[in-house]
């Protein structure tokens, strides 16, 4: 028996190693993907400007995955990231375009606009979407409508707002607990954001456009730069300040879900709603709270795009929520919620990018960048189904 | 079946199991959880190859490789969890996998119409071959499974704890079903944890204890005690503790309590510190909706309920935070976040103190629970380890933990030993007289437990009172020693 013993030994051995290697599998597939181009390049791909390069091209995605990681680990998901950060380019190139309001004014708004989605979004995923439909008529109709017919903002915005009270206490008598799918309810968002996106292009200007190009500079312009002057020049000469931001976001992301209730209460919302309910979790509150943070961090990167393009363009970023999804799951999310980590978004997000700046490098075609990004997102899924499976 | 062994890796499930079953028996097979009940039905139905060991039907060696086989075989298994379809229709999951058809084309009449006879024979000639399985009631599911085996022909039915959904009023039906389908010469393994029905519906029983068979006989020769002491290993005098125990003041006092959902219609209780008060009734008389309603997971429409002498405005962070915990009668969907690990299930209705500045630590959680995990006690790895990754019996300790770290002075158990095994269920009532009877050495107070239960000797056994819900109305409360069972169950059928 001391034989049989001792294979169950190793057994157990290399079944822990196994688990081990699966949970870290993402980190593992960095590293190789990394190894990969490299061995394909060389110092053309192991250098320092490329790989600051890399870190700058994953700024939009990463922080945008940041938002969709809490969001699908409390079992939902969003498809109107794309939308969020095209709408948020605009309003911040509106804004700075026509107006003389100062650029952190303009970014605040373009996030609070960002909030806003959010909020909606959430409140209609946990039954409030008579209330939503309330607020958002209110607002057309004292701010765009009445106005429109000649009536002065002073009457008609308080006639906005008693239709909303109105329209908010019919909802709550009709169609109250009226609780939708996030996938639909985000699907349906990803078009009207994209039409508010486009709105913003249209509304107030001498000429229609889906692009707007501020008249003037401002610090926003610099977030993407390298900067080797100024005080913080020894850090800044690296790390754009995009760079800082997606790496302090994500740490303030990781410890909030690590260290908050909040954050417990996200993982336990995923794993258990009902359960999550019972130990007296404010679901409704606290799912709204998922989504409205969430979304403000696709704004973010909303206002990362307004950087780098210089402009707002209603028609940018288009099919950014897959990205952000495949970031997501690649670092080891389940889709089914309950599970995924910050650590594992920010991995999947490089990931992501390494193969699109290794694939430039070698003059390969888009097409292959695509079907290797296509690849590790089944391989990851793959694996989580692996790291699924009872012991047998 | 001779002889049968299996291991899956390390574990072994089955060593040696001998069962035998005559044509047109009902054959009982009984065990706690993990004695290898299931892995040896699901080798008899093909769903797993035996290691060892021979298996006969009809005096032929039966070599079944997949469930198919052993269907064509005339081997069918009802499974304790339903497997139908429930979008489907009962005739398109009846033949679901086995379709009759010409060519492309399902031929639909003669499905109906296999589909009517076959749903005849087991007495549901009303029930529409094109409903929705969905719509159905739990009963009438199972009822549909067993349709879906009729059609197969079989020989021998495998029922896995066929009546733990079902009402008792379903249950003497499936009991008529099982008569009819026995006079037929069908032979049924009848797998059951309760002893009351195997003593009812079987003719002679086999026991299995660590996947060996530990006894077997003739049900109505032997005495219930016998056939306990078989399954567990000892003797069970003292399944059920009950210290002395002296009530103190009111700590719950619920009166003329309604749900909005309709259940229940009018409960009145009042819970004394140091006191377990019993709740029987039939399923479906609205006990966990009273429950739920004192808890506020379910709506009330009026009545009032205090706690400590103060009234709760029901709402479920209110509870744990005024000393109500609630466990829940279904751990799957309600009651744990398996995927979460234990210090996560055990510390989430109170996750206050678990850290600096309102924050919450890991290691503050896995230490919160490490004393109940001592004292329960729960059989696990590390605190954190997955709740998925125990055993029914430790799973539901888990949920009750998250009462006691809450430190709730009112627990309302509900089916606290549902679907767990009999070592696990004198641990859980050996915990439940502690709670009760408090520790005045170490200063913890005596608890209040409501203790809702579906299993009337168990009931019997804990509580100090009893009150009995029929339709929805809560009876008067009845202290232990003036009742018994019988009396019992003639309020909740509304007899008496």
């Amino acid at each position: 028996m001391p034989d049989a013993v001792a294979t169950q030994n190793q057994k157990d051995v290399l079944k822990t190693l196994i688990a081990i290697l699966i949970k870290i599998a993402p980190f593992i597939g960095l590293i190789f993907v990394w190894l990969l181009f490299w061995s394909q390049l060389g110092s053309r791909f192991a250098n320092v400007p490329t790989q600051t390069e890399i870190l700058l091209q994953s700024t939009i995605i990463g922080i945008a995955a940041l938002g969709a990681t809490i969001i699908i680990i409390a079992g939902g998901i969003d498809l109107s990231v794309g939308s969020t950060i095209a709408m948020v380019s605009m309003v911040l190139a509106k804004i700075l375009h026509s107006t003389s309001m100062s650029p952190t004014l303009a970014v605040v708004l373009g996030l609070l606009a960002a909030a806003a989605c959010g909020l909606a979004i959430g409140a209609m995923v946990v039954g409030h979407v008579g209330r939503v439909v309330a607020v958002v008529v209110g607002l057309l109709a004292g701010m765009i409508w009445l106005p429109q017919q000649g009536l002065g903002l002073a009457l008609s915005i308080p006639i906005g707002v008693v239709i909303a009270v109105g329209l908010w206490f019919l909802a709550g008598l009709t169609i109250r607990d009226l609780k939708l799918a996030p996938f639909i309810v985000t699907l349906g968002m990803m078009g009207i954001i994209r039409g508010l996106a486009k709105m913003v292009g249209v509304y107030g200007n001498e000429q229609a456009s889906t692009q707007i190009t501020p008249s003037r500079t401002t610090w926003i312009d610099k977030l993407n730069a390298f900067q080797n002057e100024g005080p913080f020049s020894f850090i800044l000469s690296y790390f754009p300040i995009s760079v800082l931001l997606f790496a302090g976001l994500a740490i303030a992301m990781a410890l909030m879900l690590r260290f908050t209730k909040f954050g417990r209460h996200i993982y336990a919302i995923g794993s258990n709603e009902e359960t999550a309910r019972l130990c007296g979790v404010n679901i409704a509150r606290t799912k709204i709270l998922i989504y409205t943070l969430g979304i403000a961090l696709a704004g973010v990167a909303g206002v990362l795009l307004f950087a780098k393009i210089g402009q707002g363009n209603a028609t940018e970023a288009v099919g950014y929520e897959l990205a952000v999804i495949a970031a997501v799951v690649i670092g080891g999310a389940s889709l089914s919620g309950g599970e995924g980590s910050i650590l594992g978004t920010v991995i999947g997000a490089l990931i992501m990018q390494i193969v699109i700046v290794g694939c430039i490098k070698m003059d390969m075609d888009n097409y292959v960048q695509e079907i290797i990004t296509g690849a590790i997102i089944v391989a990851a899924v793959a694996l989580d189904q692996l790291r699924h499976r009872r012991p047998t | 079946m001779r002889g049968v062994a299996k291991a899956f890796g390390p574990t072994i499930a089955l060593a040696g199991v001998d069962l035998e079953v005559a044509p047109g028996e009902v054959h009982a097979l009984i065990g706690e959880n993990g004695a290898g009940k299931s892995t040896l039905m699901k080798a008899l139905a093909g769903a797993h190859q035996p290691d060892t060991g021979e298996m006969f039907l009809d005096g032929k060696p039966y070599t079944p490789d997949t469930p198919a086989a052993g269907r064509d075989a005339g081997v069918a298994m009802i499974y304790q969890e339903l497997s139908l379809a429930p979008e489907l229709t009962v005739a398109e999951n009846i033949f679901l996998g086995i379709e009759p058809h010409i060519g492309p084309f399902l031929k639909l009449g003669e499905m109906r119409r296999r589909t009517k006879e076959a749903l005849a024979q087991i007495g549901l000639d009303d029930l529409d071959p094109g409903a929705i399985v969905g719509t159905l009631s739990n009963a009438k599911q199972q009822l549909v499974e067993i349709a879906r085996a009729l059609i197969f022909d079989c020989r021998l039915l495998v029922l896995d704890e066929p009546t733990s959904s079902l009402t008792a009023k379903d249950i003497e039906k499936l009991f008529k079903l099982i008569r009819t389908l026995k006079s037929r010469g069908i032979s049924i393994v009848y797998i059951s944890h309760f002893l009351e029905e195997i003593n009812e519906i079987t003719d002679r029983f086999t026991v299995l204890r660590d996947g060996q068979t530990v006894g077997k006989g003739v049900t109505a020769d032997t005495p219930t005690d016998q056939i306990i002491a078989m399954m567990v290993g000892r003797d069970v005098k003292d399944l059920y503790p009950r210290s002395e125990r002296t009530p103190g003041e009111v700590v719950l006092e619920v009166s003329g309590l309604a749900g909005k959902l309709g259940l229940p219609a009018n409960a009145t209780l009042s819970l004394r510190r140091g006191e377990v008060l019993g709740v029987a009734g039939l399923m479906g008389a609205g006990r966990t909706e009273m429950a739920r309603c004192i808890f506020g997971l379910d709506p009330v429409r009026e009545g009032t309920i205090k706690v400590g002498g103060d009234p709760l405005m029901p709402r479920p962070d209110r509870g744990w935070k005024r000393g109500v915990g609630f466990l829940s009668e279904d751990r799957k969907t309600e009651g744990l976040a398996t995927e979460l690990s234990i210090a996560d299930n055990t510390t989430l209705a109170r996750l206050a103190g678990l850290g600096p500045a309102g924050l919450v630590t890991p290691g503050n959680q896995a230490r919160a629970c490490q004393p109940w995990i001592k004292k329960i006690p729960i059989k696990c790895f590390s605190a954190h380890a997955p709740v998925s990754s125990l055993s029914g019996g430790n799973q539901q300790k888990v949920a009750i933990a998250r009462l006691l770290h809450a430190d709730c002075d009112v627990l309302i158990l509900d089916e606290p030993t549902r679907g767990i095994d009999v070592g696990s269920k004198a641990q859980v009532y050996k915990l439940i007289d502690d709670l009760a009877q408090g520790d005045p050495e170490r200063g913890i107070a005596p608890k209040a437990v409501l203790m809702i239960s579906s299993y009337l000797p168990e009931l019997l056994g804990t509580c100090d009172r009893i009150q009995v819900m029929c339709r929805g109305v809560l009876g008067e409360s009845h202290d232990i020693d003036k009742t018994d069972e019988h009396k019992i169950m003639m309020e909740a059928t509304g007899a008496a």
